[in-house]
């Protein structure tokens, strides 16, 4: 028990049993409104997920996140269009625009196995084959940057004007469609679906963890800060690069079918150049290269900003603006970087009370020092 | 046979010939020597060894194959390592997580994703950390180590990548006098079970290595021979303008 409770073993456990706690007592807390936002939230935390890993971790900064987000929404959003509906039936916007029968390409979507490989593979297959065309030819940096954003505008424009396929600029609803034999937009629905999401953001996360703690990570990283100099050592990028980008292709599938079902709407909005930029400063205010901070800096983002928008609507924009400069200037690890790095302390430090040590500074902020005062707290924590 | 034989290779940039039908030839378990003033092409050779540049004209043939034309990571999986001139480390992988990138192995993503190190491996980044004494700085990121470090964890780098032919790019630049004898003992080592190629400016250490020197400038081959026959070149002296020979007699 005394074991159990070691400042090793609790900061192991502590973050896990939060969690739980969290997604059980939210649901009874928050009212039904309030707990929807969170689930949305969530899910855009798995885009931000997807984000650091190519820019955090590969330093390939995309700013067409928003292609894969809306993909995998528009497909779950295709599957609940089609679902409980009588033989013969189509969706109801079809009418609208005299389409007699059923494109070819919905058609699939009438399977619900389908459907959820199809939410996290279609965005992935179009990441991988994109990236791969990219990467193959060595573009990188800004080039990438703006391949991604134009990209970005293709798909935008081309959803928007397909009201025959998928209802062009209206989008598809999916607050009104049921799901065993329950309205999607229903109170006990969106529950389920928080809860859904919840797991799946810690999987996403754990995904996320496991790929960069090891050696491929550690090839991510080498990429990031001198890619020429892992190609001398054999290795070869372009593959590194198109496995990330497609597994963040799919992250963001899966964060926007997610998203769709709880705000009830998928439509090419999704694909609006400001939202893919957005995503890129989740990540950069929460901390880029730390996996927490990318799912800290969505979430916290986007709540403060609905709560900014229900008070003093219009200044939110200002405040977002803001929030990038200072992240530019002040905070280039984001909250989270600054926080590892000590930063709290550093801040009392400036009003006047620096931290009290009981050597030389000098002895005290020595890596060397530190790593071998951890070992030994470690050693003592695993007796005692 | 040679272990690799450049052929008439001429480099143009926009023009401006930094390889000038270069011809050279490297024996199996050799150590060579290069020098040359600044701007001869030392780098670019190297450059076109690597993959980095492909050649205007002529060849460039590693164990009888030619390799022009082919990647960098495809040259460096036949066997052929590279140390570069200013330090490269990884700066936010500790010294250990770069000698594991480093180590001999398959280099995939599926690889380095499913598969872990070998305990040879394992052993091989542990001997690598003591010789190059980094042991008690392997767990911090790399930026943090001094110049010197930094320039023997890229050594220690290539010889965990374990190629056949080793090109070091000025290895002693910025180390102290104990470091660079040090440093040449260690390549005299790796001389016979690899073949080694040293481009340096450091002419104290060039004759530590007692190889055979070559001289480069202007992009082709001034002549070779060893370091006394060279020193007393009157071509070398006056590509030089006397000045780094001379330092040295003094």
């Amino acid at each position: 028990m005394a074991d159990l409770l070691s400042s090793r073993n609790l900061r192991r456990w502590l973050p896990w049993a939060l969690i739980v706690l969290a997604a059980l007592v939210l649901p009874v807390v928050l009212p039904p409104f309030r707990l929807n936002l969170l689930g949305r939230f969530l899910s855009l935390g798995i885009v931000a997920l997807g984000v650091d890993l190519i820019w955090g971790y590969t330093g390939m900064l995309s700013l067409g996140q928003g292609i894969f987000f809306a993909l995998g929404g528009y497909a779950l959003a295709m599957y609940l269009q089609l679902n409980e509906l009588k033989p013969g039936e189509l969706p109801e916007f079809f009418s609208l625009y005299g389409v007699k029968s059923l494109p070819a390409f919905w058609q699939p979507f009438g399977s619900p196995l389908f459907t959820l490989v199809a939410i996290w593979v279609i965005p992935a297959l179009v990441a991988g084959v994109l990236g791969y065309l990219v990467f193959r030819n060595r573009i990188k940096g800004v080039y990438f940057s703006i391949l991604t954003q134009a990209a970005l505008l293709v798909f935008f424009n081309f959803f928007n004007g397909q009201q025959k396929l998928i209802n062009g600029t209206n989008g598809l609803k999916t607050s009104t469609a049921r799901i065993f034999g329950e309205l999607i937009g229903s109170d006990v629905m969106q529950r389920n679906l928080f809860w859904l999401t919840v797991v799946i953001t810690v999987a996403a996360y754990l995904l996320c963890r496991w790929l960069t703690a090891g050696r491929f990570g550690d090839a991510l990283i080498a990429i990031r800060d001198d890619e020429p100099r892992l190609r001398f050592t054999g290795y070869n990028p372009t593959a590194y690069k198109t496995v990330v980008f497609a597994v963040a292709g799919a992250l963001a599938g899966i964060s926007g079918a997610l998203y769709t079902v709880q705000s009830g709407i998928v439509s090419p909005q999704y694909m609006a150049v400001p939202f893919s930029i957005e995503m890129v400063i989740w990540v950069a205010v929460g901390g880029r290269g730390t996996l927490i901070g990318a799912l800290l800096g969505a979430v916290l983002i986007n709540y403060a900003k609905s709560l900014v928008s229900e008070a003093l609507p219009e200044t939110w924009l200002f405040i977002q603006g803001g929030l990038f400069l200072l992240v530019v200037l002040a905070l280039p690890d984001g909250l989270v970087g600054w926080w590892r790095q000590g930063g709290p302390g550093r801040l009392i430090a400036m009003v006047g009370w620096p931290p009290r040590t009981a050597t030389y500074p000098a002895l005290d902020l020595d890596p060397q020092v530190a790593a071998e005062q951890d070992q030994l707290e470690r050693r003592g924590g695993g007796q005692g | 046979m040679n272990l690799l034989e450049l052929q008439g290779v001429t480099v143009s940039f926009d023009g401006f010939l930094a390889l000038n039908d270069l011809n050279l030839q490297l024996a199996p378990g050799e150590l060579r020597a290069v020098i040359g003033p600044n701007g001869a092409g030392k780098t670019t050779f190297l450059d076109v060894i690597t993959g980095k540049v492909k050649p205007t004209r002529g060849d460039v043939v590693f164990r009888g194959r030619s390799i022009v034309g082919r990647s960098e990571h495809h040259i460096s999986r036949l066997g052929i390592g590279r140390k570069f001139q200013t330090p490269r480390v990884y700066q936010n992988l500790s010294p250990r997580r770069n000698l594991e990138l480093a180590v001999r192995g398959p280099h995939g993503p599926a690889a380095l994703l499913f598969g872990s190190l070998s305990s040879e491996q394992r052993d091989r980044v542990q001997h690598l950390l003591s010789v190059v004494g980094l042991e008690r700085q392997a767990q911090q990121p790399a930026g943090g180590l001094s110049h010197g470090q930094k320039q023997w964890l890229e050594i220690a780098m290539l010889v965990a990548q374990d190629p056949e032919l080793l090109l070091v790019d000025e290895p002693v630049a910025g180390l102290t006098d104990e470091e660079t004898a040090r440093t040449a003992d260690l390549l005299k080592q790796l001389a016979g079970d690899h073949t080694v190629l040293v481009i340096e400016h450091d002419m104290e250490f060039i004759r530590d290595l007692q190889a055979p020197v070559t001289v480069l400038h202007e992009g082709h081959v001034l002549c070779e021979g060893s370091m006394d026959q060279v020193q007393n070149d009157p071509r070398v002296i006056e590509v030089y303008l006397g000045s780094e020979t001379q330092e040295d007699a003094a």
